[in-house]
């Protein structure tokens, strides 16, 4: 792994790096508990994509479709927003499958 | 180029408004109000461009500063002693993102007891933050070392943050006679900022500043610091140097004074260097070698300049305005005395603490101490390596 981690001086000054690095790291993985979407309930309001801290809520042709769970860190804002009439977030503790995973 | 007479704080703010920062973010705080306060008044009075941000906090003040500067500005604040301290948490976040500001900062003591007087162990504690640190003895250094600093850190070898630091009421308060450059030259000196870094500027291209790095990278993005250091003991006398053509007054890391052919020197940063001046002139009428080497940059540490002012004396006394309590002397006694290990033939060497919490250090103070060192180099006998001057005991 050593050899392919740039020295000091081949860094860039300041610790600056281009934008949205986080979409080359799973930076979901240490949730303690997941949303789950359900798709039957939703009503597309697009309430948990607009408040997603992160962009876990896959989004295709204006519609969301699931979760990218390598981004969803479990932070429940989806759950809280979503309409209470409507229900479609459930917060779930994290399993040790993916714990150990 | 105009003689009037101005106080370290009115000195400073006018260097300021002369610099014209695109962002200032400040809080109050004794003695260095004052230059926010005046400043703030430049603002408001539409002298400067500047966009002035009046924080809650010295910590929210160095945020404000360093998002400013990161954004793509020339961004400045200015603090003393329990601001300093309250802005710790973002000092090295300030140096690690490589960012050019310049903070004007009064030298006082930190609490506890409270007080609001000169001494430097505001500035000492932050000393190991990756900041460039220049003292200043009097109202035009306060002046001039401000001005050089925009250049030093902005210099694109350099991208380290600065404090210019003066000694609370000492100089902060008392008025001298300033020679203050002209606006117009100020600005051609300094320079159009161009940002190596820019939050602003990079729409087409996003970049992130200050990303998590954890232990396969935080280590190398540090030692980029230390690099930025090194390239500014190299720049800063070359920037020195520029002053001195353009403006006429020639600075340096270190300042000599008597010192070439001194058997007895006594070592000090700041407004002390003055009182010292002085009783070198009564010393050598008298007929001693007696000498002053005052240390005006103390980050980047000028190691070797400081061994090479040293060699040839029999005894020195290093005199640090903070106490460290560690039980084996102040800082700047501690680094002198390593940065003159590697000499063939090592001078004797005393420290001494003195001056806390505005106590004043008088010319019979400073008397006493070349009196002591000439008494060790009579005698070799050193009765204590680090002493107090001036404390009742």
């Amino acid at each position: 792994m050593s050899d392919e981690l740039k020295n000091w001086r081949e860094l860039p000054v300041g610790d600056v790096l281009e934008g949205g690095t986080a979409a080359n790291f799973k930076t979901g993985d240490w949730r303690n508990q997941k949303a789950i979407w359900k798709k039957d309930k939703c009503i597309q309001c697009m309430l948990c994509w607009i408040y997603c801290p992160d962009s876990a809520f896959i989004v295709e042709d204006g519609k969301v479709v699931g979760i990218n769970y390598d981004f969803c860190k479990g932070c429940g804002i989806c759950d809280k927003v979503c309409p209470p009439k409507v229900d479609a977030i459930e917060m779930v503790p994290e399993t040790c499958e993916l714990l150990l995973k | 180029m105009s003689k009037i007479a101005k106080t370290g704080n009115e000195a400073m703010a006018e260097a300021m408004r002369q610099i014209n920062p695109d962002v200032v973010a400040a809080y109050p705080i004794t003695p260095a109000t004052e230059i926010a306060m005046i400043f703030a008044q430049f603002v408001s009075d539409g002298l400067v461009d500047t966009e002035f941000v009046a924080v809650e906090s010295e910590h929210s003040a160095m945020s404000a500063t360093i998002a400013a500067s990161s954004a793509g500005v020339r961004a400045m604040t200015v603090t003393s002693s329990q601001g300093l301290a309250l802005m710790y948490e973002m000092l090295p976040i300030a140096s690690g993102l490589r960012l050019p500001i310049v903070m004007p900062e009064v030298n006082r003591a930190l609490s506890a007891p409270i007080n609001i007087h000169c001494d430097h162990s505001d500035t000492m504690s932050a000393r190991d933050f990756g900041w460039i640190q220049i003292f200043s003895e009097n109202v035009q250094e306060a002046y001039d070392n401000t001005i050089a600093a925009i250049r030093i850190s902005e210099h694109p070898d350099v991208r380290i943050p600065s404090m210019v630091t003066t000694d609370g009421f000492i100089i902060s308060h008392c008025m001298e006679p300033l020679e203050k450059i002209d606006d117009a030259d100020v600005k051609k000196f300094i320079g159009e900022y161009k940002p190596a870094v820019s939050l602003l500027n990079s729409i087409d291209k996003p970049i992130t500043i200050g990303a998590i790095d954890l232990q396969n990278y935080y280590f190398e993005h540090r030692r980029s610091v230390e690099d930025g250091m090194e390239a500014a003991k190299r720049i800063i006398p070359q920037i020195y140097d520029e002053f001195a053509k353009t403006f006429g007054r020639k600075y340096d890391l270190i300042e000599k004074y008597k010192s070439d052919d001194a058997e007895f020197i006594i070592v000090a940063l700041g407004s002390t260097a003055g009182t010292i001046r002085a009783v070198v002139d009564e010393l050598r009428a008298k007929g001693v070698a007696a000498g002053l080497l005052k240390i005006r940059v103390f980050r980047p540490f000028p190691n070797n300049e400081i061994a090479d002012a040293l060699k040839g004396a029999k005894v020195i006394a290093v005199l640090d305005r903070s106490d460290p309590a560690n039980t084996f002397g102040g800082p700047v006694f501690g680094e002198i005395r390593a940065a003159l290990y590697d000499l063939d033939k090592r001078p004797i060497i005393v420290g001494y603490i003195y001056g806390l919490g505005g106590r004043d250090c008088t010319l019979d103070h400073l008397r006493s101490v070349y009196s002591d060192i000439q008494k060790i180099g009579k005698t070799g006998k050193i009765d204590k390596i680090c002493k107090y001057l001036g404390l009742r005991e």
